[in-house]
């Protein structure tokens, strides 16, 4: 899986998950300051992410995956 | 320093009737009812298959994302609490924020969330529930978030009196008003439990209608072929006003909030005390807090959920305490029960009752109780001045709650 399918990905799931645009997603916004993703959504995204992708993120790994470049490789390095 | 006098400035509501107050309104005087079958797979198995379901689907006006994060009461006593808020003026610069107060309570709270959580844990375990479980669940969940809505900062109060919560979280709102704690109080009930478990733990009660192939003449207060309440679902909240407040920014006004009495039964958990002694307290309280003439209350928004014997008891207590001059009605006929949130909706519409001179009817009273000996407003609405009016609610738990409106 390409970083940019990983990305789109993500997008799907924080468009569900917390109403934000696709098109704002991309791997330099963080999640919070960017994205507005408060911490109970992010949990919603993590096991959502662990779903679609087949990997394990456990939770002391959530508090590094400031930015959504951070999860892709992170989600690209266990896949 | 004489105590505040209390005024209602705004009402909101989503019912089984409509998405708000004017069309649930308008529905109740064309008599109008608002249940109907359960179609969904899961009723199929249950001894109940009818309820009053709400006619606007909070998800015509929430948008998805917030849905995802509200359990369904949460979701329509915001909506209600919004229109209140946007009725009584306020939408464009509400009151100073220290000054405002929520008391908005459910009977039940979030129970379908926990159900459909513990789906989901069963089904996939823990990981898998969601980190919104809690907030949905808990039972200050909708006062919590209506005063987030509104940016209430005198304290946000959720009270859970089984069928009486809506009156006794109004209740509520006129003692803070009163107490000084707060200018503006947004106050009521909301419920959303139609679901097979509570169904299912009311229907072995035998408190339900098992009317199923005839939805609309289930709910039929007072008369010989009462079988049981039917569930109904819905909001309704008010925004209480200390009336010097009120006059000060021009607010229009519904009615006052004269009164309130709450009394206890200490009799048994679930049922009514045989000779309706704390019902009569209560009225009696309401009625002495108001300070008006037993005979102005000329009206009777009665709590009457349909069921054999808490119908008649009710009139034994109205007799006892108001006299047999006043004109009933059980909105329930047509609303259903709507548990936690019936003293709010009930307060509703007494108030309009009031600025309208009309009593909604109350339908399928088609042959009363021999022991029926008060006016029903049976059928058609009626006219009729009204200078003040009762609303009654009781619960589970022996809560007894009435509230006395008053022209302002």
């Amino acid at each position: 899986m390409t970083r940019d399918e990983i990305t789109a990905g993500l997008a799907e799931i924080l468009e569900e998950v917390a109403g934000v645009n696709p098109d704002d997603v991309a791997e330099g916004k963080s999640f919070t300051d960017d994205l507005d993703v408060d911490s109970l959504s992010m949990v919603e995204v993590v096991v959502a992410a662990e779903e679609k992708f087949g990997v394990k993120i456990p939770d002391n790994e959530v508090q590094n995956l400031k930015t959504v470049g951070d999860a892709v490789s992170y989600i690209e390095a266990q896949s | 320093m004489s105590r505040p006098d209390v005024v209602v400035t705004g009402l909101g509501a989503t019912t089984p009737l409509g998405g708000d107050v004017a069309s649930t309104w308008d529905a109740m005087l064309a008599g109008r009812s608002g249940v109907s079958a359960l179609t969904q797979e899961w009723a199929a198995q249950l001894p109940v298959r009818i309820a009053a379901q709400l006619a606007v689907d909070p998800a015509e006006v929430l948008d998805r994302v917030k849905l995802r994060r509200l359990d369904r009461s949460e979701a329509i006593a915001i909506i209600a609490a919004r229109q209140a808020w946007a009725d009584a003026g306020l939408a464009d610069g509400g009151p100073d924020p220290e000054r405002l107060a929520v008391s908005v309570g459910s009977g039940i709270g979030g129970a379908t969330t926990l159900l459909a959580q513990d789906d989901i844990l069963e089904a996939s375990g823990p990981r898998r529930v969601s980190p919104h479980t809690v907030p949905m669940l808990m039972p200050n969940g909708p006062a919590a978030w209506v005063g987030l809505e509104l940016g209430a900062k005198a304290g946000v109060h959720s009270v859970a009196s089984a069928c009486a919560t809506g009156a006794e979280a109004i209740a509520l709102g006129l003692d803070i008003i009163r107490a000084g704690r707060a200018d503006v109080v947004v106050a009521g009930g909301t419920e959303a439990v139609i679901h097979p478990l509570p169904i299912a733990g009311f229907a072995s009660m035998r408190a339900m209608s098992t009317r199923n192939d005839d939805p609309e003449k289930a709910s039929r207060p007072w008369d010989k072929g009462r079988d049981g309440f039917v569930l109904g679902e819905g909001a309704g909240v008010v925004v209480l006003e200390r009336a010097e407040h009120a006059a000060a920014r021009g607010a229009r006004v519904y009615a006052r909030l004269a009164g309130a009495g709450i009394t206890s039964d200490a009799y048994d958990i679930v049922q009514p005390h045989a000779e309706g002694e704390g019902a009569i307290r209560a009225i009696a309280r309401a009625v002495a807090d108001a300070d008006v003439a037993r005979t102005d209350i000329v009206h009777v928004n009665a709590h009457a959920t349909s069921t054999p014997v808490g119908d008649m008891l009710e009139i034994g207590a109205l007799r006892q305490a108001v006299g047999d001059h006043p004109v009933l009605t059980a909105t329930k006929s047509m609303t259903g029960h709507l548990l936690g949130a019936a003293g709010a909706l009930e307060s509703i519409a007494t108030i309009l009752a009031i600025r309208d001179g009309v009593i909604p009817p109350t339908i399928n009273l088609d042959d009363p109780d021999d022991g029926m000996s008060l006016d029903v407003a049976a059928h058609k609405a009626r006219h009729l001045e009204i200078p003040a009016a009762l609303n009654n609610a009781f619960g589970f738990g022996g809560h007894n709650v009435a509230l006395v409106f008053t022209r302002p």
